[in-house]
């Protein structure tokens, strides 16, 4: 009885997934392509231009109307031939750095771009640091007067 | 007692990041510079809302008169707000306003129009996005200074507020007449 509760609620709430899962799809047009490269590369540029307008959405998941008219714009282009960096070029012109995902490697985006490399390359260097300190540390032979205090230290123990 | 001081620096390295990221978090993610500043109105070919056999283009926008653009459309509740300080920027400060009916009909824009007053010499009628898009219009109202050759000068977008007029529109205004 109870498993047969259980069977129905699930059932529910799969279907219910569904049809929110459909309601999702409609916002959003699907597009058929003759060819798959066009295919990837539309769903490529799509996903990594960013909807002006919405807080963090790339413009293949949001359905604001501007999402809508530059995935139009996107298709038009791939349809006219143009290459995916003249796309992206495009929009940017239009509607500024802030629609690309993956900000371009100019001038004032070095810091952005170099800053991760140069502070990893800067924990390698520091981590060789220590392990060479540590290594040369635990290599040393002990003076004299430590290993006299070593001796007195072992035979205190010995005669307690 | 220096050596000591070594081992802060990582946290010194975090509180500086901290407080870079959360001065991010008080920036307004719409205020940012457009990307047409300083750049060429773009080229055109649209009808007239009033006189839909009558067509207009760039040279509209290089008269030598510097002109606001204003980009509208009826179905935008904050385009009806808006229009009470456009009506003073044209009558009181006798600036030539320029409007882009956007996404709209014919019928319901003229309609909008006589409701709430026009202030604007000549509205361009784009109801399928073809010179919004180039502009990168995403929202309206939005609202452009185009100075005498054609080219622009500000970007205003969101409501102008009476506040922003005088703030930020006017000044504007001054330095590129």
């Amino acid at each position: 009885m109870a498993l047969m509760r259980l069977s129905r609620l699930l059932t529910t709430a799969l279907v219910l997934l569904l049809v929110a899962g459909l309601a999702q799809a409609a916002a959003i047009e699907v597009r058929e392509f003759d060819d798959p490269v066009l295919e990837e590369r539309y769903r490529d540029l799509t996903a990594s231009l960013r909807c002006p307008t919405c807080q963090n959405q790339a413009i293949n998941d949001s359905d604001a109307p501007v999402s809508g008219d530059m995935r139009d714009r996107v298709y038009r282009l791939l349809m006219d031939g143009r290459a995916d960096i003249e796309i992206r070029n495009h929009m940017v012109e239009r509607f500024g750095d802030y629609v690309l995902y993956n900000p371009r490697l100019e001038g004032r985006t070095y810091l952005l771009w170099g800053l991760p490399a140069v502070l990893g390359l800067l924990g390698l260097v520091l981590v060789g640091l220590l392990v060479r300190a540590r290594r040369n540390a635990s290599n040393r032979e002990l003076s004299a007067e430590e290993r006299a205090r070593l001796d007195a230290l072992i035979n205190r123990e010995r005669t307690e | 007692m220096n050596r000591r001081l070594i081992l802060l620096l990582p946290l010194a390295g975090f509180l500086a990041l901290a407080v870079f990221l959360y001065q991010g978090l008080s920036l307004n993610p719409f205020h940012r510079e457009s990307a047409l500043m300083a750049r060429e109105f773009p080229a055109f070919d649209l009808a007239t809302l009033k006189e839909p056999e009558r067509r207009v283009d760039r040279d509209l926008l290089t008269t030598g008169e510097l002109t606001l653009v204003n980009v509208w459309g009826e179905w935008c509740p904050e385009c009806k707000r808006e229009m009470p300080q456009l009506l003073d920027l044209a009558e009181r400060h006798d600036i030539r306003l320029v409007g882009i009916s956007w996404k709209d009909t014919r019928e319901k824009a003229l309609g909008f129009l006589e409701e709430f007053g026009d202030p604007f010499e000549v509205n361009i009628f784009d109801p399928d996005n073809e010179l919004a898009f180039e502009l990168g219009v995403y929202g309206a109202p939005e609202t452009f200074l185009v100075d005498g050759d054609g080219v622009i000068r500000y970007h205003h977008t969101g409501y102008i507020a009476p506040g922003d007029v005088t703030e930020t529109i006017l000044p504007e205004v001054e330095q590129w007449r």
